[in-house]
């Protein structure tokens, strides 16, 4: 038997809660909440105290999904990004930059949302970023 | 010369850890917190960890973490580094099978004066008599006496209404309270059954939400402020469940944590535990209307 905390951060907003997964036989069974983390000090929310239960999932998607018509068929990441990637580009070219538009994340690390915003004005050229705690 | 004695005997948390130590070779794990660069948590050491990482603060709910380990394996032969709060919640749950004391080595720690005053803890020492194996670390101090709750005992009953009623407006039903009792380890909890508490309303509505587990913390609450500790809303809950508790002593004659033989009045027929009123009450035949009396009615 093998029990161990992991200590992680919150992913379901942006303040940055501190929880720790407990983690039983290397299934996460469990939140605690970080008593000595600076932002929350050992208090979570209902969510926080959720926050494993998509872990295990059995719904959780493992793959990406492309949709041929009205399926939705498993692929790889890379044939996922080379398609994302492609239409993007195509949307640009067609229609101009400010056609697309990027969704950012609270579920994501501050230098994931970064890389983010950093290719829709840099790569895409468009300012055309916002994000899901907004809406 | 009387300092070379607590030289020679170390700090509690070298005495520990040298148990703990001596422990791993004898069991299946010690569960205990583990300090890291990560932070501290609740760890199952295992022989050859480092017993250097073990620490003592701060207090997590390690008997919930306990149960958790014996209901995954049973026969599993546990050590337990466990303050007083931690080794009572373990008899409350022994008495409801949630956790089985003969496989445990309880490893108590006894909290030194600065930890019982931040926790103003009663009884801020592990009684090792429910637990067959074991051994106390520490020298006990005297409880603390609970300011908090001292304070509520002079309100009058409308600045008591007054007070839950401002305090409990803060609640943002996180379940915190419910999630991280070692108590509470019910299948089915009345705090998610939409007849007594509604969904998606804030706050819960005042007062059904909290005096229901004020209710279902009557015969439960062993005072390890664990809810306190994680109510982001800073409710003082404990004051209202050691006043629950101080009734169930008065008229049940029983004080959660104490005695594992003593089982909990609400899971007996009034026949196997009967009540036992003030004599003043009696002999002015208040309760001649109702033989059995009705305070354990449910």
């Amino acid at each position: 038997m093998e029990y161990k905390n992991v200590l992680t951060t919150c992913t379901y907003c942006g303040t940055g809660c501190g929880l720790y997964l407990q983690v039983l036989d290397g299934e996460v069974v469990g939140v605690l909440p970080a008593k000595e983390h600076p932002v929350s000090q050992g208090k979570l929310c209902v969510k926080g105290w959720n926050a494993a239960a998509f872990v295990h999932h059995r719904e959780r998607l493992q793959t990406p999904l492309i949709r041929h018509g009205d399926c939705l068929e498993p692929a790889s990441w890379d044939e996922a990004l080379t398609l994302v990637s492609e239409r993007l580009l195509a949307a640009r070219d067609g229609s101009g930059a400010d056609s697309v538009g990027f969704m950012a994340s609270a579920k994501c690390t501050n230098e994931e949302n970064y890389l983010l915003q950093k290719i829709a004005r840099a790569v895409v050229k468009t300012n055309n970023v916002d994000h899901c705690a907004r809406l | 010369m009387s300092g070379e004695a607590v030289v020679s005997e170390g700090t509690v948390l070298e005495q520990v850890r040298a148990r703990v130590a001596a422990l791993l070779e004898e069991t299946d794990g010690v569960v205990a917190l583990r300090r890291t660069e990560q932070g501290t948590a609740p760890h199952l050491f295992k022989r050859g960890d480092d017993v250097a990482e073990l620490a003592l603060a701060p207090h997590y709910p390690l008997a919930t973490v306990a149960r958790l380990l014996q209901s995954r394996d049973p026969q599993a032969r546990l050590g337990l580094v466990a303050p007083g709060c931690d080794a009572r919640a373990l008899v409350e749950m022994a008495k409801r099978r949630q956790a089985d004391l003969s496989r445990l080595h309880l490893v108590g720690v006894a909290c030194n004066s600065d930890e019982a005053k931040a926790c103003r803890c009663a009884k801020p020492s592990a009684d090792l008599a429910p637990f067959p194996a074991g051994e106390l670390l520490g020298t006990p101090v005297p409880g603390e006496a609970d300011a908090v709750a001292e304070q509520y005992r002079r309100m009058s009953l409308p600045e008591r209404r007054q007070f839950w009623r401002s305090q409990f407006k803060q609640c943002i039903k996180c379940y915190g309270c419910r999630n991280t009792c070692p108590e509470c380890f019910c299948e089915a909890c009345a705090l998610e059954d939409k007849l007594w508490v509604e969904p998606g309303r804030l706050a819960p509505p005042f007062p059904t939400f909290h005096l229901i587990r004020a209710m279902h913390m009557s015969t439960r609450c062993v005072a390890c402020r664990q809810c306190e500790s994680a109510c982001p809303a800073h409710i003082p809950l404990t004051v209202l469940y050691d006043l629950m508790r101080e009734d169930v002593g008065s008229l049940l004659h029983y004080e959660p944590g104490a005695d594992v033989s003593a089982m909990p009045p609400v899971s007996l027929t009034l026949e196997e535990a009967p009540l036992h009123e003030g004599s003043a009450k009696q002999e002015s035949g208040a309760l001649a209307a109702t033989p059995k009396g009705r305070g354990a009615r449910r």
